[in-house]
């Protein structure tokens, strides 16, 4: 199959690049130039990518393809175009035959600690939030639209079109599964999604951005980033998705020496990065640059049986047993006997282990491999 | 080519919240020495020596263990250290040094070791050790022979013997406040009451222990005996003895909470502590034991995986 785009070839800001007709991955052009090279890179747990490197050409050139799906708004037009604005609105999830969503939930509190960049587009970018709900509710035709906010007050978001419930600020309440259990009182079933149960979660973002597009009629293309220094002091800053974080660094005077953590998200949940040249996405919603000093290590120190990740766990699970059968490999027990699908994932056992153990980091990868034995079979067999 | 600085990727989370295994033994080592002082000051350098010899010995057979095995040494979690301690504190200060040695042997070695090391241990290593030296010569373990040559400022008979043979007459000489203060003969660092108390205050507060434990094994002696001394006021002493003597402090606060060998969950360590509790009034007032404490939690060890099976319906679970 030829590709559509190759080295050389001239982009202009706000231009849908694919690099196969029949592939629906693609990413938006953030600046106007030549491609200088296709590349990819490995992410966590094997996932791969492809990176266009764009470099600058003098003056920008706007497309205006989007413009045409702004006159009349659909929800194709925009899968077509809005998949991959700042905050990564999950649309093809409307269009896919297995789950029927019933309900969306657009959160407003972010997911981990020191992260502010929701909550700011709610204090924020109100107008653009609302004229972003009536769109996702003329695109998609759910009226059941929740919006979860920050501490107690409700006072505020009377106008917005969606229901507002509040979150608890304390973590580890944002998280998906959570919210389905305190806001919506739903609990989802081990081994099952919140879009099994017809609900699906936006981000603040990332509805702020598609009322932004449909209003403007241009793509957004910068991202809110909450910026996490070696110090714990965060900043909110605006960059332009697809930006290295070297040059955020250099921006915001930053050094980052040997064996520093670069982390894309907060300090429970985010992933590590490897490389300066790692490109600003979509769904970064954080930064966060961790001293050698300051990162916790892992150990291969056994589980003296403490009891401190059951005291913590928010979904109830016997931790103790769990990492037991995980450290073992045997992953199908962890996951019939000792709830490993029940997990939230929110990392808290690891950080409270005494001994060190990377439980998150086992629950992860039992998740995974059962996942591959899964697909496997299926192909296989 | 640009100089690249190399980064290191790992796992979330990438904070912690800083405990560690080492900072666990070693303020369980400093909560218990104020009884184990209170014992130096009274048997005098005898104890010195059992205790030293004890904890010695315990490093020693953990090192022994690591490098017979070929494993990473783990002396240094104060893990033995501990192990030893606890064991010197229930002896009496005159016990002979091969016997503390084969002590430690029995909680290092058959106690802890052959089970896979820290963690993995199913019974409490110094409980162990001291039942099957206390089966094997009774005679170290009868603290009135045992101290006999000791001139005290407070009566050599060992509280617990004397209200086992002798009922409540037995014991009618001691004061509680006495009691409490350590004011009675008994192991090097189980009598100072005040001490263990305070120091298992320290570690519930601190987080090290679970007071879920210590008080449920508190209460089940309390009531357990409460009831005994109701049916029959003469031959068996109020509960308040009981709580004062032998090693109910110690076992509440230092020996049941062990964390290997006990259950996590809420409702399994209330259940856990009060079956030790009423056990070890079972024995001491109707079995062949003088003191229960050591056989009541090595029984509740065996029953903990069992409890832990009582635990809260995890999120989303499907029965």
């Amino acid at each position: 199959m030829p590709a559509l785009f190759r080295v050389g070839d001239k982009v202009n800001t706000g231009q849908k690049i694919s690099l196969f007709a029949d592939d629906p991955a693609y990413v938006i052009a953030t600046a106007t130039g030549r491609i200088s090279s296709i590349s990819p890179f490995t992410g966590d747990f094997g996932k791969s990518y492809l990176a266009v490197t764009i470099s600058l050409a003098g003056n920008e050139i706007l497309d205006n393809e989007f413009e045409t799906v702004v006159q009349n708004p659909t929800l194709e037009g925009a899968i077509d175009f809005l998949s991959y604005a700042p905050g990564k609105p999950q649309l093809s999830l409307f269009s896919d035959a297995q789950h029927e969503i019933k309900t969306i939930v657009i959160n407003g509190v972010d997911s981990d600690l020191l992260v502010g960049t929701n909550q700011y587009i709610v204090k924020s970018k109100l107008n653009k939030l609302k004229s972003g709900i009536q769109l996702l509710k003329t695109i998609t035709g759910i009226e059941n639209i929740v919006m979860t906010v920050a501490g107690e007050s409700l006072q505020g978001y009377g106008h917005l079109g969606a229901e507002v419930k509040t979150v608890d600020t304390a973590y580890p309440s944002a998280l998906p599964r959570l919210i389905m259990k305190n806001a919506l009182g739903q609990i989802v079933p081990a081994g099952q999604s919140c879009e099994d149960l017809g609900v699906c979660f936006f981000s603040a973002e990332a509805i702020a951005a598609m009322g932004t597009a449909f209003d403007s009629g241009r793509i957004p293309i910068t991202k809110i980033i909450t910026l996490i220094r070696k110090d714990g002091s965060q900043n909110l800053i605006e960059a332009t998705i697809g930006t290295p974080i070297e040059d955020i660094f250099a921006t915001h005077r930053i050094t980052v020496n040997e064996k520093d953590r670069i982390i894309f998200g907060g300090p429970m949940r985010g992933l590590a990065v490897y490389s300066l040249e790692h490109p600003v996405q979509p769904d970064t919603d954080a930064i966060m640059v961790l001293d050698q000093s300051q990162a916790a290590y892992a150990s291969d120190y056994p589980c003296i049986n403490c009891g401190e990740c059951v005291r913590t766990c928010p979904a109830n699970i016997q931790v103790n047993l769990l990492v037991r059968f995980l450290e073992a490999g045997q992953y199908e027990e962890a996951a019939d006997y000792y709830d490993l699908y029940s997990c939230v994932e929110c990392g808290l056992c690891s950080f409270v282990c005494v001994s060190k153990i990377p439980i998150f980091q086992y629950i992860k990868l039992g998740k995974y491999e059962l996942e591959r034995a899964k697909t496997s079979e299926g192909t296989n067999g | 080519m640009v100089e690249q600085k190399k980064l290191i990727v790992s796992h979330a989370p990438f904070w912690h919240s800083g405990s560690r295994v080492t900072e666990r033994n070693y303020h369980t080592i400093f909560a218990a020495l104020p009884a184990v002082l209170l014992g130096f000051y009274y048997y005098g350098m005898p104890a010195v020596g059992v205790l030293c010899l004890s904890v010695a010995t315990a490093i020693l057979w953990e090192l022994i263990i690591n490098l017979v095995s070929r494993r990473p040494i783990t002396i240094g979690d104060g893990n033995a250290a501990l192990i030893g301690l606890l064991f010197g504190m229930l002896l009496p200060a005159t016990m002979p040094w091969w016997a503390v040695i084969t002590g430690t042997f029995i909680a290092i070695v058959i106690g802890k070791q052959i089970f896979g090391g820290i963690g993995s241990n199913a019974f409490n290593p110094v409980a162990l050790a001291v039942a099957i030296m206390m089966v094997s010569w009774k005679d170290l373990f009868d603290f009135d022979s045992m101290l006999l040559n000791y001139d005290l400022e407070f009566a050599t008979v060992y509280p617990i013997a004397a209200a086992k043979y002798f009922g409540a007459q037995g014991v009618i000489s001691f004061n509680l406040w006495d009691l409490f203060m350590g004011r009675q003969i008994g192991g090097i660092g189980t009598t100072f009451g005040l001490g263990l108390f305070v120091g298992g205050v320290y570690l519930i507060l601190r987080g090290f222990i679970r007071w879920e434990i210590s008080l449920s094994f508190l209460a089940g002696v309390y009531i357990t005996a409460f009831i005994f001394h109701l049916f029959d006021p003469i031959r068996f002493i109020s509960p308040a003895y009981h709580l004062l003597t032998g090693y109910t402090i110690i076992g509440a606060f230092f020996l049941a909470t062990e964390d290997s060998s006990s259950p996590v969950n809420v409702i399994p360590m209330l259940i856990y502590g009060a079956a030790g509790g009423i056990m070890t009034v079972l024995i001491r007032n109707t079995g062949a034991y003088v003191d229960g404490v050591i056989l009541a939690i090595l029984v509740i060890n065996l029953i903990h995986p069992l409890l832990d099976k009582i635990r809260p319906k995890a999120l989303g679970k499907v029965v």
